[in-house]
């Protein structure tokens, strides 16, 4: 009972803040809305008794992420000057109409007519036992993932470098030949 | 009515397809960058729902994953709005067009 | 001892290489000597070859050397092979032999020429390429030497290339040749699907074909040597081959060559069906007379030879379509010893009288040229089938094999006895006209005889002529030498089967009408008591104006056909390669749409390709 109930008003928080991120206006009032969308989900998260990563969500998601992205919304001045106007190219309206609907109607479909849509078996991970779930999941990110860990912090340095070079300001263009 | 994991994968699913379509409809590039992340949100909800339904943690790890590295290219992506939207302030996606063949 | 036999093509080979490389360096008359000095040893390697041979006995003769596998295919595997039997030493023999004596002849004739080594390089290249026709223990090497020396027939007889006949005769006999190759390929086509081996010694041993295949196979062969060996209807290119230089003509078109048919026929005589055999020897008939008939009205010293040649030819094709396939070897021999110095001396007499050819300004020159004179009689009187000189023996047989034909055996028997009257009666003419008579030449024209190395071959070539007919005469059975030797070659032994009065009445006639020919040429054209107008018509001068309407079919609708081919080809062929090239370009620019540049295009290709992916695999597992 509890459980139905939670997992409809999460729900609904998710699915509001989803529509609100793709149809408001103002791209703050967009990033709030995702900011929404994402403690819809961590909530989400808790009910399935994936406590870390609910608590993950928050603070590097919500938390960080969404920062950021007011962060260069306000350096870039974007809030006032952008307005709605779905898509000058007329391709768009069709495909996103093409895309939705057909996406729905195989969600629908796959939900109606497939038994059990859960179909995988388990893999590397490790089984789900009563251990709490942060000792579970760090043995089995340092056991079974360790490749996989170390290369994503690899991957944190070079995003950090990347995103110095890129948003670096032009060097100075030397005065050299004469009127360039 | 007991809550399946149906649930939750139908949640994920619509999760996704309201990302895909803002993603094709709006075209300011930094609203397209927060599509995306609804997008990868509609699927780390879905491996959850899967690592419980089949009682396996790797579904949670590879979430752990999704997460760092949607957190890089949140950077780097922003990185590279900055470097653009300064040379030309007030370009959407359309107007970068230059690979046109 | 037969193991050598590799070398007998290899040194002329050598030879050719040294002159390509090092020819132009060497000058005259040096590389004229390497040439003959390949050529000769070839005929000393040859020997001992022979030598080795007869060591063995009977139907040990027959050895088999391969060098490689050349050409491993599915299941026909063509080797690089010689074959030395009795057959192949005769041909090899004579050809390096003849071939030594025109490679030294060559020395004193083309003395001054500016292309000097040139032609050396030339020659030796054909010495090799009839010695691989003709030691080749397979089709396809036999085919390699065969288009080899077509090659080697065109830039000879070109060889003078600045002169526009000479050009056209070269390019003449070339595309005159391809059609009977033409008719060698699908010949070994058919040979293969149907008994599935090119080899001789195979083919020899193999169950005959279907009589239909047989005769195919047969006929398309005989097509192949009526090509190289001039027989009607191919025969058009040798007498304007003789725009070479003479001892190409000698070499060439007289003594190895235009043998090359009778060779291949020879040489597949376990093929041939009966009714093969009889076209054969109709065809080899009718163009001995015919060539005869053209040679009786010609005014050029050499285009007599050129006709009298054809009209030999003949008589070998008369032999082998009547059976006696000893009698066309025979004959090949002899008329190489005769022919060869009866174009060597023809060249001794243009050489002499400074390159004049016509016969009509020619006359009196035996005491002026007595060697050349005495060789050249010596000659005339082998090809007139005078006793006891070679050419009688040879014609005999060819005469009594004719005779003995099962089917229109006297008809042909009448014909070659005609022929052979003409053949006594335009020689005759040709050695009254140059030797004999009044002088007609022009003044300043001081005749001369010619240097030591074109007389040497001659006087060595007239003893051959003379005595070539100890190799086989029926006197007594043992002294049938080349028939004893060539038998392990056929399956079918030829027998004849007259009684001795039949041969020696039949060889009576044959010698009486060659007396008559003489004597007709006698009365007209030494003692001048008869006219001459009326026994040379236009009609047998232009050869029956057979070349003039070739040249008409073919220049007219020929033409007009072949234009029409061609532009079809560039029309339709062309065009529709180009319409797939065009067609590729169209669809590019169809789909260049596609690439419009901008991202959110690009986002629907692949938020809706993902889609589909998905629906296709959700459809394919329910």
């Amino acid at each position: 009972m509890v459980d139905t109930i939670v997992f409809l008003v999460a729900a609904v928080i998710c699915l509001t803040g989803a529509l609100g991120v793709i149809l408001a206006r103002n791209p703050v009032h967009s990033a709030l809305m995702l900011v929404m969308t994402l403690f819809g989900v961590a909530v989400q998260f808790v009910s399935q008794e994936a406590h870390f990563l609910a608590a993950v969500q928050v603070i590097v998601y919500a938390g960080a992420i969404v920062v950021l992205f007011l962060f260069v919304i306000m350096l870039l001045g974007v809030d006032t000057a952008q307005n709605l106007e779905i898509g000058v190219l007329p391709a768009q309206k069709w495909a996103a109409l093409c895309f939705g609907i057909g996406s729905l109607a195989l969600t629908g479909y796959i939900i109606l007519a497939v038994d059990n849509p859960v179909t995988g078996r388990p893999g590397l991970g490790g089984a789900i036992d009563e251990t709490a779930n942060v000792r579970l999941l760090a043995r089995s990110l340092f056991s079974n993932y360790v490749y996989a860990f170390e290369l994503t912090s690899l991957l944190l340095v070079i995003a950090v470098i990347g995103a110095v070079v890129l948003a670096r300001k032009p060097a100075k263009e030397l005065p050299d030949e004469a009127g360039r | 009515m007991i809550v399946t994991t149906s649930w939750y994968l139908v949640l994920g699913a619509l999760l996704f397809i309201i990302g895909g379509v803002g993603l094709l409809i709006r075209r300011n590039p930094l609203i397209m960058l927060m599509c995306v992340e609804l997008m990868l949100n509609g699927i780390n909800l879905s491996f959850v729902a899967f690592s419980r339904a089949l009682g396996d943690i790797g579904g949670q790890t590879v979430v752990f994953f999704v997460l760092v590295v949607a957190a890089a290219e949140v950077v780097v992506g922003l990185g590279l709005i900055v470097a653009i939207l300064r040379r030309a302030p007030g370009s959407t996606a359309d107007d970068l067009s230059v690979l046109k063949g | 001892m037969v193991e050598l036999v590799w070398l007998i093509p290899t040194l002329p080979l050598v030879g050719f290489l040294f002159l390509l490389l090092a020819g132009s360096r060497l000058g005259e008359p040096k590389a004229g000597w390497l040439a003959t000095a390949a050529s000769a040893c070839s005929f000393v390697v040859a020997f001992v070859v022979f030598l080795g041979l007869l060591t063995r006995t009977g139907d040990n003769r027959s050895f088999e050397q391969v060098l490689f596998d050349w050409l491993p295919v599915g299941s026909l595997n063509v080797e690089a092979g010689f074959l030395v039997d009795p057959l192949s030493m005769t041909m090899a023999l004579f050809v390096t032999g003849v071939g030594t004596l025109i490679h030294l002849y060559s020395v004193g004739y083309m003395h001054g020429d500016p292309k000097f080594s040139k032609f050396f390089l030339y020659l030796n290249l054909f010495l090799f390429s009839m010695l691989m026709l003709v030691l080749g223990n397979n089709l396809v090497i036999t085919f390699l030497g065969w288009e080899g020396v077509g090659t080697c027939s065109y830039l000879l007889i070109s060889f003078w290339h600045k002169k526009d006949s000479a050009a056209t005769a070269g390019k003449k006999a070339f595309v005159t040749n391809r059609v009977g190759d033409w008719g060698f390929m699908i010949a070994m086509f058919l040979l293969w699907s149907s008994i599935g081996t090119l080899t001789y010694t195979e083919i020899a041993q193999s169950s005959p074909m279907a009589t239909v295949t047989g005769t195919a196979v047969s006929l398309l062969l005989f097509v192949a040597a009526a090509g190289k060996s001039a027989q009607l209807p191919l025969y058009v290119w040798l007498p304007d081959a003789m725009e070479g230089p003479t001892p190409v003509s000698a070499m060439v078109h007289a003594a190895t060559m235009v043998t090359s048919g009778v060779y291949l026929l020879v040489r597949m005589n376990h093929v041939l069906t009966s009714d093969a055999l009889i076209v054969i020897a109709v065809v080899g008939a009718a163009t001995a007379l015919f060539a005869a008939l053209a040679a009786v009205a010609q005014q050029d010293i050499k285009k007599v030879l050129a006709y009298s040649t054809v009209s030999q030819l003949g008589y070998m094709f008369l032999a082998i379509g009547s059976g006696a396939y000893v009698a066309a070897i025979f004959h090949v021999i002899t008329h190489a010893f005769f022919k060869a110095l009866l174009f060597l001396g023809s060249g001794s007499v243009i050489h002499g009288m400074h390159d004049e050819q016509d016969m009509k300004k020619m006359g009196a020159l035996r005491s002026l040229m007595p060697i050349t004179a005495g060789t050249f009689i010596i000659g005339w009187l082998a090809i007139a089938g005078v006793p006891p000189f070679s050419g009688f023996w040879s014609k005999d047989e060819i005469l009594l094999a004719a005779w003995e034909q099962p089917n229109i055996g006297p008809i042909l028997w009448v014909v070659g006895l005609v022929t052979a009257l003409l053949t006594a009666y335009y020689m005759s003419r040709q050695v009254f006209l140059v030797f004999f008579g009044d002088k007609r030449w022009d003044d300043g024209v001081q005749p001369h005889e010619s240097p030591w190395t074109m007389t040497l071959p001659l006087c060595i070539l007239a003893v051959a002529a003379a005595m070539g007919g100890l190799l086989n005469l029926p006197v007594v059975a043992d002294w049938l030498y080349l028939e004893h030797f060539l038998e392990p070659i056929f399956s079918h032994p030829h027998h004849f089967v007259s009684s001795s009065t039949t041969k020696i009445i039949l060889a009576i006639i044959a010698v009486l009408a060659g007396f008559v020919g003489i004597g007709v040429a006698t009365a007209v054209w030494l003692l001048h008591r008869v006219k001459a107008d009326r026994l040379e018509p236009k009609v047998f001068e232009n050869a029956m104006y057979i070349d003039a309407t070739y040249s008409k079919v073919v220049g007219g609708v020929g033409q007009k056909a072949f234009e029409m081919i061609s532009n079809a080809d560039k029309k339709y062929v062309d065009g529709a390669i180009n319409q797939i090239g065009k067609s590729t370009i169209r669809l590019g620019v169809m789909m260049r749409p596609l690439q419009s540049g901008y991202m959110r295009n690009y986002a629907i290709g692949i938020t809706i390709g993902g889609l589909a992916l998905l629906i296709w695999i959700v459809a394919g597992a329910s």
